[in-house]
């Protein structure tokens, strides 16, 4: 190969390469501004401004915080619907994501059986929130539910307002739970079986092994195991919509938004107010959820 | 858009990309090309069940005099979705109900002014053109269908028990003492979706407040933490310790179903529920009302629930002159006939209806509803759907979980209420 061709080939792949990059950068920039950055933008503006929705944008007219102070002070679900959220988002944290992560552990132990138990654990993750509430619904149905006929009770597990939303969130358990033993049990599947041998030839029992050597080296899974539990806490939606719209007892921030502005309500100003408040609450999570990966990343 | 994957094995990955657009741009001006709006009348109907949609189907084949063509949604989809639907294209004749829901879109312009079909229009009682029209008297909207709200119960269960029908609230109330000690839940109830217990607020206020408070306090007009109020909620709380438990949890299909098993007593709903009796060999024709009782006999109780169904044109309709006809036509008994017949609880609009074959249950609606003096529609219907559907409902299920809590729900509504009718 002479030199001239080298330096003529190079020439051709640089004006490619530079191209390449700035395209590659570009047009995922254009989606993300066009389709994330701006409908978010107009969200919060239109939260300042009281429309309903019909005809032309100069009949929008800004009323200033107005839809703020009503949401916090006046609008009786806004509080309760906070907590719900959070309620929901602690829940899968503390209870339905550690419970995955145990019964990966235990399914990898090779017991008999086991490919029954992770089919299994991991169906209702395939299955849509409109079948999971069928489903539950069977079991919580207050005349002729399982669990009521199981313990000769009168409880209305999805009607009464104070539990309904613990029932709802043993239900979205149920399919987090798979999904996070599925997610972790492809992990532990690929951890070096020398790793355990070596454990064990120091003494160290399974408790100890797990604790020490499994669950840090399984970091990178762990981190995206937790983002999965935070994305599922915030977007809850689907479940409580499907059992009573996100009513009595029920109420979350994204219920709120759609009624308010899908339905024929058409409350476009007020909805976006919530829309931007559940924007402010997301990011306070998110931004907690960042630092603790990053800090992570400084060690 | 199956055709792209069948190709794949011979394509590369561009080619393929853009043979996807291309098709689906073909696919998208195939849809548009295919029919002329010109033309046809296009029809959005909410009729999404089963049989209302073949009865549906049926009615419009009646229709001759142009092409047709029924696009159906889902019944509560097709609600929801009702302000977006109107901005975008939407068919030239759609379903909708009578009311302030109707008035509410001739305001938005968002819908068309059918007074010259009206003008041509036979049999229609005013009162239906009064609840078919704009507040300046202009026609929007073209009932066809109705059914009464009321309190049903079984005759069968009455004759066992010895039970008569309530004539005031007095009455009512010993009536239901009576079922209880007989071991029967005096009042089914269901408040699920939030619109049902709108029904038992509309009946309590329009006998405690009688029929003008009522429109007034709908358009936002009164207080609704005023006495007036209060009293409605007062009353309310002696009743529900009578209505079935958990109601909040209930739909009003379950709570149809206690009635039909002879569990409960009597049911207040509009005259749907006999849907749900429709479909039993055994109580088929077994079910009777009687109107909600008076409660103060300075007030009356000459005014009956009555919601009304029927269809509105687009604001611009595509085939304007087959629209006009279309509505002509379904203003007439014989489109009504058709729809009645499928769904027997319901009656028709039109009073040259062929009412030989109605039961015995439909022939009492009607007398009912002559007899009355006003009809109201709803209250999601008689109200703008911002507050009855966000403000309303929610306050009713907060009463019916704790009824001791009313001042504050009530002081919320009011402040909502401002807040809404305000800004």
């Amino acid at each position: 190969m002479t030199s001239q061709t080298t330096t003529a080939s190079r020439q051709q792949t640089s004006a490619m390469d530079k191209a390449t990059p700035v395209l590659m950068g570009l047009i995922p920039t254009l989606v993300v501004v066009g389709l994330i950055w701006i409908p978010a933008l107009f969200t919060v503006i239109l939260s300042f401004t009281s429309w309903d929705g019909v005809g032309a944008l100069s009949g929008i007219e800004f009323i200033g915080g107005r839809n703020y102070v009503e949401a916090t002070t006046v609008y009786p679900t806004f509080w309760p619907a906070i907590g719900h959220n959070v309620l929901w988002l602690v829940g899968l944290f503390v209870v339905f994501t550690p419970l995955g992560m145990f019964l990966a552990v235990l399914l990898d132990k090779e017991i008999r059986g086991s490919r029954f138990y992770q089919t299994s654990f991991y169906l209702p993750v395939v299955l849509s929130a409109a079948l999971i509430g069928f489903i539950w619904q069977l079991m919580y149905s207050r005349d002729q539910g399982l669990l009521n006929m199981l313990f000769g009770t009168q409880i209305d597990w999805y009607g009464d307002p104070n539990i309904n939303i613990w029932a709802a969130i043993v239900a979205t358990g149920w399919r987090h739970t798979g999904y996070v033993m599925l997610l972790y049990l492809a992990g532990l599947k690929g951890i070096d079986p020398a790793l355990r041998e070596a454990a064990q030839m120091d003494g160290a029992n399974q408790f100890k092994t797990y604790v020490r050597i499994i669950f840090p080296v399984m970091r990178p899974i762990n981190i995206i195991v937790m983002t999965i539990t935070f994305i599922e806490g915030l977007r809850a939606f689907d479940l409580p919509w499907v059992i009573n719209r996100g009513r009595n007892g029920l109420e979350l921030i994204s219920t709120l938004v759609t009624s308010n502005v899908a339905g024929e309500a058409s409350r476009i100003g007020f909805g976006s107010a919530l829309a931007t408040l559940m924007l402010i609450l997301s990011s306070i999570f998110i931004i907690f959820q960042l630092r603790v990966v990053m800090k992570g990343e400084d060690r | 858009m199956k055709q792209p994957a069948f190709l794949l094995p011979r394509l590369g990955r561009r080619s393929f990309l853009l043979g996807s657009l291309g098709v689906t741009a073909a696919a998208a001006v195939g849809c548009s090309g295919s029919v002329d709006y010109t033309k046809v009348v296009t029809v959005g109907s909410d009729q999404s069940d089963d049989a209302p949609r073949k009865a549906f189907a049926e009615m419009m084949a009646g229709f001759t005099a142009h092409e047709t063509k029924v696009n159906t949604v889902d019944h509560e989809t097709f609600k929801e979705g009702i302000t977006n639907y109107l901005q975008g294209r939407p068919d030239d004749v759609f379903t909708w109900f009578a009311g302030y829901r109707a008035r509410y879109f001739a305001e938005k312009e968002l819908v068309s002014d059918i007074s010259d079909v009206w003008a041509n229009v036979e049999g229609m009682p005013e009162s239906m053109k009064n609840a078919s029209s704009t507040t300046d008297g202009r026609q929007i909207f073209m009932p066809m269908t109705y059914y009464p709200w009321a309190v049903f119960y079984r005759p069968s269960l009455f004759a066992e028990r010895g039970y008569s029908e309530p004539k005031t609230f007095d009455e009512w109330m010993a009536l239901n003492q009576q079922m209880a000690s007989d071991g029967l839940i005096p009042m089914a109830f269901a408040a699920k979706d939030g619109w049902e217990p709108m029904g038992t607020f509309d009946m309590l206020n329009l006998r405690i407040n009688g029929y003008d408070y009522h429109i007034s306090l709908l358009a936002g007009n009164e207080a609704w933490d005023g006495d007036q109020v209060k009293k409605v909620f007062e009353v309310w709380a002696q009743m529900l310790p009578y209505a079935q438990e958990a109601a909040l949890g209930r739909t009003w299909q379950e709570a149809a179903q206690s009635l039909l098993q002879k569990q409960s007593g009597t049911f207040l709903l509009g005259m749907f529920l006999q849907q749900q009796f429709a479909a039993s060999e055994e109580a088929k024709d077994d079910l009777d009302f009687f109107i909600f009782p008076e409660i103060d006999p300075a007030i009356g109780a000459d005014v009956v629930e009555a919601p009304i169904d029927g269809f509105m044109m687009a604001a611009d309709p595509r085939n304007l002159q087959g629209s006009r006809d279309l509505m002509l036509y379904l203003s007439t008994p014989e489109a009504a006939d058709i729809i009645v017949a499928a769904d027997p609880s319901r009656i028709a609009a039109s009073s040259l209806a062929d009412q030989s074959n109605y039961s015995a249950l439909q022939k009492k609606a009607v007398k009912v509803i002559e007899e009355a003096k006003n009809i109201s529609q709803f209250l999601d219907r008689d109200s703008r759907p911002d507050f009855a559907s966000t403000v309303i409902g929610p306050a009713l299920q907060a009463f019916i979980r704790d009824p001791g809590n009313i001042d504050s729900i009530l002081d919320t509504v009011e402040k909502q209420k401002h807040f809404l009718f305000t800004s």
